[in-house]
């Protein structure tokens, strides 16, 4: 490691355990925002979520279904290919395997899936990411509906991936046989996107 | 040139000159063992190590034009207790080296080649990755009609004011606005107050003549000229955006 003369540790970061923080981000306690474009206003009334595959609509909920669907609480640190982190945030939402069960579907479908959102963001997740707990849809931030800004009235939560994987406005699961790349693996960011082996960018081993 | 996709390691960039931009904004030029340019809107990441082997990594918006090859300049604002941000405006020399990652990013990026024409609406530091195509832009043959409405605090916290007057006063189709929204000197010829719609009326080419609109700064900036332009008539896919918050360290 070429030292950088002069350098030292900030204040700051002196308190953060280095266990829990991935490589190459540092901690902040805001919650920042990154976005491609606009933000998105789709009104409850025209917001739906569904599964598909194969150009099929296997499954679909409205705003006042899907809030009725088990909701489920959980407590995450979340990383951010841009170097920031944030720790314990708490959502609350749907879980994968919450949706996958009110389909009816037992088994997964293809390995893959390609999350769509309003504005036309895509993103690409192993399913094996999203089952046993893993993933969620999440609605609520700190107890509060999740701001627009933040990706409301209902995100991808991917938390074990980095953030950008969290896809927000999202609007359906497409099941997909083979990986493909989503935004911002098509522009150069890595295809799976673990922080703790700091995937960033396209051929990152 | 080197494009998004590829592999990218670490490598060891040496200080080739420092300048101060404002009292809190310096511009760094790099040399780099391995750089064959970049497109404009692109960022590096930057990797700092301390004595002890602990590590710091930022992402800074390349500043320079995207011909410009033999050096490469990134230009960082200080942030408050920002231990990047004040070591690089703060402690960094001339011959000093440091790693650095990139060019990184394929969306927020502009090539000179673009027909359509080009707004650009900055908020502080975001001015960064917006230079670069300005500067890019001037290098180019073809240059497409143009604009930059740019939104700073105080009149001495303007980045690049010298170059982007000298830019707009060659009346090759470069209008800069400024505007100023923590103070309104007497001897003020720009705007003051945050950039409204109408504003965006006066100074950014209209939604009919379809430009590429590029918003870079604060959170909040963007989110708000992201929606005026919405409520202009541009079209969402030609709005494209990068933000940065508080603590965020970008650009």
């Amino acid at each position: 490691m070429p030292v950088t003369r002069g350098f030292k540790r900030g204040q700051g970061s002196a308190e953060t355990p280095r266990e829990r923080i991935p490589p190459g981000q540092f901690v902040t306690p805001e919650f920042p925002v990154l976005t491609a474009g606009p933000t998105q206003h789709t009104p409850l009334e025209r917001w739906s979520l569904s599964l598909q595959h194969d150009g099929r609509v296997i499954a679909s909920w409205n705003w006042t279904q899907f809030t009725a669907l088990p909701q489920t609480e959980r407590a995450a640190d979340i990383h951010c290919v841009t170097k920031w982190s944030k720790f314990d945030t708490r959502w609350r939402g749907v879980t994968f395997d919450d949706l996958m069960k009110a389909a009816g579907l037992e088994a997964q479908v293809t390995p893959y899936v390609m999350a769509h959102c309003d504005g036309g963001y895509t993103t690409n997740v192993p399913v094996a990411d999203l089952r046993y707990g893993k993933g969620m849809i999440g609605t609520h931030f700190d107890d509060q509906p999740l701001a627009p800004a933040h990706g409301g009235p209902a995100r991808l939560l991917v938390p074990h991936l980095y953030f950008w994987k969290s896809a927000k406005w999202i609007r359906s699961l497409e099941f997909i046989a083979t990986n493909a790349p989503g935004f911002w693996e098509s522009m150069g960011y890595h295809l799976y996107g673990d922080p703790w082996r700091e995937q960033r960018y396209t051929g990152d081993p | 040139m080197t494009i998004a996709g590829e592999f990218r390691d670490w490598q060891l960039a040496t200080v080739a000159a420092v300048r101060d931009e404002t009292p809190s904004v310096r511009t760094i030029a790099f040399t780099l063992p391995e750089w064959s340019g970049h497109l404009a809107g692109q960022h590096v990441d930057v990797r700092l190590t301390a004595e002890d082997g602990y590590q710091a990594e930022r992402s800074y918006s390349i500043a320079s034009a995207a011909e410009q090859a033999a050096q490469m300049e990134i230009t960082v604002e200080r942030i408050a207790n920002g231990e990047v941000s004040t070591y690089l405006t703060g402690e960094l020399r001339v011959g000093d080296t440091l790693e650095i990652r990139g060019p990184i990013g394929g969306y927020f990026t502009w090539r000179p080649s673009t027909q359509a024409p080009l707004m650009l609406i900055a908020g502080g530091s975001g001015v960064v990755p917006l230079m670069s195509m300005l500067r890019t832009r001037d290098r180019s043959a073809m240059r497409a009609p143009a604009a930059l409405l740019y939104s700073a605090g105080k009149r001495d916290g303007v980045i690049y004011r010298v170059e982007l007057d000298r830019l707009a006063a060659k009346n090759d189709g470069l209008p800069v606005t400024y505007t100023l929204t923590r103070e309104s000197p007497t001897d003020w010829q720009g705007e003051t107050g945050r950039v409204d719609e109408r504003m965006l009326k006066t100074h950014a080419i209209p939604a009919e003549l379809r430009p590429v609109v590029f918003v870079c700064g604060p959170t909040l900036f963007v989110e708000a000229v992201a929606e005026h332009l919405l409520r202009l008539g541009h079209v969402e896919s030609a709005i494209k955006t990068e933000r940065f918050g508080p603590t965020g360290e970008r650009s």
